[in-house]
């Protein structure tokens, strides 16, 4: 048992904390939230250089060979910078399922160009009745077709479909059968996207399927597996973003300990004042809480261990946490941190709409309290 | 980082557990809340040392085993799990041996850790006054040389445990000159001493918790000064720093945990999502307090004091234990009024004594507001007000 970092992880952080203060400013995060592509080519071209697309894959496909644990450290860092872009779709979403679910030739089909930052991957986990996602009524359909499938439905809060090239899509084999998932090719006929406009600011479309045919080659599970390898996907995809919103929530209690220490009012620091340090030393036990319980399932799913309670209990304590942090953050901060100019509501907007995604804390706790059993 | 444990670790934990259970099946002891602080079995202190598990992380010379702050964490979490009675050991074990090991003589070491490693010295903490509770540097208990003797004039309160201590672990003004934090040191007194009196005193759940100790003219002997004459507040800091850092600040009630858990099953009440949303939620805190604790271990294992860490760990877990105990009682409905000793009483009655003894655990070693300014200070760095 040990909670500090390793080494190499300390100096992952520290390069990550470098490279994305330089490259990825609070001006570029507005000006690229503000875009219509939401990410920017060449940063991508670059992070692919510093090899954080394949950090986590095997080297034989051309990653880095590092564990789950590591890409926390990053996540972590990426959720301090509010990096905009399709790091979190190309990699937690698409690579590591296809990663975990695939068969060696479709691994080797796309990880490598994924790694070398030449393809970008997504996933489309929602149906519109999205309150259901554990069990979900699947209602894209994959019908057989000659050599393939043809799929068809609606998916929503599909994130960065406009750059994917691939799309991994869930669907239901028939009304027996499962559900069964395949890599879809984005430029095929019959795929329309619409972007919908919400609170964190990412880019999230609705993704019409009409019709769309797919080759049997393209499905990484089939009803055998597919119910299991959309809860793996779930439960990373609710890890890698409690770590993100770790990295969100330091941030925030560090500018607001500085705010405090520099702000003065009735001639002295706000931060001198017992009630406002009071606040902080909340705050500081919700970060560190929330970092504790998301690296302990980053921890367990790296090595492979059964994790349900263990990600259910990080989702539940960040999201609720990461809300108590930024509201105090704001109350600290007073009016300037609820103008656009000021940087606060980055991190309160993605905090929010992270604590809706991957399951909310009531389903979670849900999940807790069956895991005890009850 | 790394949350696991190694294999050794894992077996000394099974160790530890059959233990404890072989000693619940020969009935010495039925498991209970708050058994670290108030279960007193010098008998069971004397098998728990035979296994060499006080003083475990001190060198073998004084007695101890030379293991790791990770075993010392294995050993005290099953205690804790399955409140066993070791509160004659409790505070030695956990802070006044490592007091005399950091800054007491060789002659002290000597004499004290090996007799507490046999369960033999029990200690109890001679800090608050009643005037001096939070501001514990302005205690006015007064220590004057008298040739090889200090003579101890003055009143300690709230001082846990000492019905059954054999030694305390008292703060006294050396300086009454200098400023308040540069005029204290640190004794060992013996409780047999003549001028030394106590008077019982009960807590809020009924039990007899503490004892005002009465100091006329007791004198002690110089060799029993611990660390440096003046020293002792600096000494105090340090000393508080592991008072704070263990898990019996989340684990304290943990046997009605456990039993609530139970008695949601058995009863049908499982099914009552307001009752599972309540259970799962406490779960979730649990485990972010037993985080947070295993937290302070590793600075510990680490080699380092563990500061703003057990500061944050102990305010964190003291606020659960009593949110435990109240969702006891919800669930429990009427019956959770019912005390130990009444008719009808479910679960022993652990959760009205458990809701009515946490009270307690937010105010000893530190208040839940001080341990915020100390977090707020030290951690964060904010400035002083
Ligand atoms: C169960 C139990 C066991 C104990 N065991 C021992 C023992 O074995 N030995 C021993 O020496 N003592 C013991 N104590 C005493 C304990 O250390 C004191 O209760 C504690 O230090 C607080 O002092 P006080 O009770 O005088 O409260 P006060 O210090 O008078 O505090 C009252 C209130 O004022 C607040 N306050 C005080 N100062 C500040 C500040 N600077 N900023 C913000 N708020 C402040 C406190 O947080 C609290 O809310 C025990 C107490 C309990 C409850």
């Amino acid at each position: 048992m040990k909670f500090s970092l390793t080494e190499e992880q300390e100096m992952l952080k520290k390069t990550a904390r470098d490279f994305l203060s330089e490259k990825c400013p609070r001006a570029f995060v507005r000006q690229t939230e503000e875009s219509e592509v939401g990410y920017s080519r060449d940063l991508w071209q670059e992070m692919a250089e510093l090899g954080w697309m394949g950090l986590a894959f095997p080297e034989e496909y051309g990653g880095g060979g590092m564990s789950f644990l590591d890409l926390a450290v990053l996540l972590e860092e990426m959720g301090r910078a509010c990096l905009p872009g399709p790091f979190f779709s190309t990699v937690v979403l698409g690579g590591l399922t296809i990663q975990d679910a695939g068969s060696m030739e479709q691994r080797q089909r796309y990880l490598p160009p994924a790694i070398r930052g030449e393809s970008i991957l997504s996933m489309a986990l929602y149906e519109p009745d999205v309150r259901h996602y554990d069990a979900p009524p699947i209602t894209v359909e994959a019908t057989p077709d000659g050599e393939g499938y043809r799929l068809s439905g609606t998916t929503v809060f599909v994130p960065d479909a406009h750059l994917s090239d691939h799309l991994l899509c869930v669907t239901s084999t028939g009304p027996e059968d499962g559900i069964a998932i395949f890599a879809v090719d984005a430029g095929s006929a019959g795929i329309s996207y619409s972007p919908l406009s919400t609170i964190g600011g990412d880019k999230l479309f609705e993704v019409s399927l009409d019709r769309v045919s797919v080759p049997r080659s393209n499905m990484l599970a089939g009803p055998d597996r597919g119910r299991r390898t959309v809860q793996k996907a779930l439960e990373r995809a609710a890890v890698a973003r409690c770590c993100e919103v770790v990295g969100n929530m330091q941030r925030v209690l560090d500018m607001t300990v500085d705010y405090a220490r520099e702000r003065k009012q009735f001639d002295r620091p706000i931060g001198s004042f017992q009630v406002i340090q009071h606040y902080c030393a909340e705050m500081a036990t919700d970060v560190d809480g929330a970092r504790f319980c998301s690296y302990r399932a980053a921890w367990m799913l790296s090595k492979g261990l059964p994790c349900s309670s263990e990600v259910a209990i990080a989702k539940v304590w960040t999201g609720e946490a990461s809300r108590r942090v930024l509201d105090r953050a704001h109350q600290i901060h007073g009016a300037i941190g609820v103008t656009m100019e000021h940087d606060l509501h980055f991190y309160t907007r993605r905090a929010k709409a992270a604590e809706l995604v991957f399951g909310g804390a009531d389903y979670h706790r849900e999940t807790v309290a069956r895991e005890m059993r009850l | 980082m790394d949350f696991g444990f190694t294999e050794e670790q894992n077996r000394f934990r099974e160790e530890v557990r059959s233990f404890l259970e072989e000693e619940i099946r020969e009935g010495h002891w039925q498991p209970a809340c708050d058994a670290w602080i108030q279960g007193f079995d010098p008998a069971f202190t004397r098998r728990v040392s035979e296994r060499g598990w006080i003083g475990m992380i001190w060198p073998r010379e004084y007695g101890g085993q030379g293991r790791s702050h990770i075993d010392r964490l294995i050993l005290t979490e099953e205690m804790l799990r399955y409140g066993a009675p070791a509160a004659c050991h409790w505070f030695a074990d956990r802070q006044v041996g490592g007091a005399i090991l950091s800054f007491g003589s060789e002659e002290l070491k000597r004499e004290f850790l090996p007799r507490i490693a046999r369960g033999e010295a029990y200690f109890g903490l001679g800090m608050s006054e009643p005037g001096a509770g939070s501001d514990l540097a302005s205690l006015q208990t007064r220590a004057v040389e008298d040739g090889d003797y200090y003579v101890l004039d003055g009143q300690k309160t709230w001082t846990s445990c000492a019905y059954f201590a054999h030694y305390f672990d008292v703060y006294a003004r050396t300086d009454p000159d200098a400023p308040k934090h540069r005029g204290i040191s640190e004794f060992i007194v013996d409780a047999t001493l003549p001028g030394l009196s106590r008077i019982p005193m009960t807590d809020i759940t009924g039990t007899e918790a503490w004892s005002d100790l009465f100091f006329d003219s007791v004198r002690v002997h110089k060799k029993y000064l611990i660390g440096e004459k003046n020293r002792g507040f600096y000494q105090v800091l340090h000393q508080l720093d592991y008072e704070r850092s263990g898990l019996e600040r989340i684990m304290g009630n943990y046997p009605l945990f456990e039993a609530i858990v139970q008695f949601t099953k058995e009863n049908g009440l499982s099914g009552d999502p307001l009752v599972r949303s309540k259970l799962a939620q406490l779960q979730v805190e649990f485990e972010v307090g037993r985080l947070l604790g295993y937290r302070v271990t590793s600075v510990m294992e680490e080699g380092r004091t563990p500061n703003w860490e057990s500061a944050m760990s102990k305010a964190y877990s003291t606020e659960f234990e009593k949110r435990l105990a109240n969702v006891a009682m919800e669930i429990l409905g009427p019956y959770g009024q019912l005390m130990p000793e009444s008719r009808l009483v479910p679960l022993r009655g652990m959760a009205p004594h458990s809701y009515l003894g946490s009270k307690g655990y937010s105010l000893q070693a530190g208040t839940t507001e001080i341990l915020r300014n100390v977090l707020a200070a030290r951690g964060l760095g904010l400035p002083g007000s």
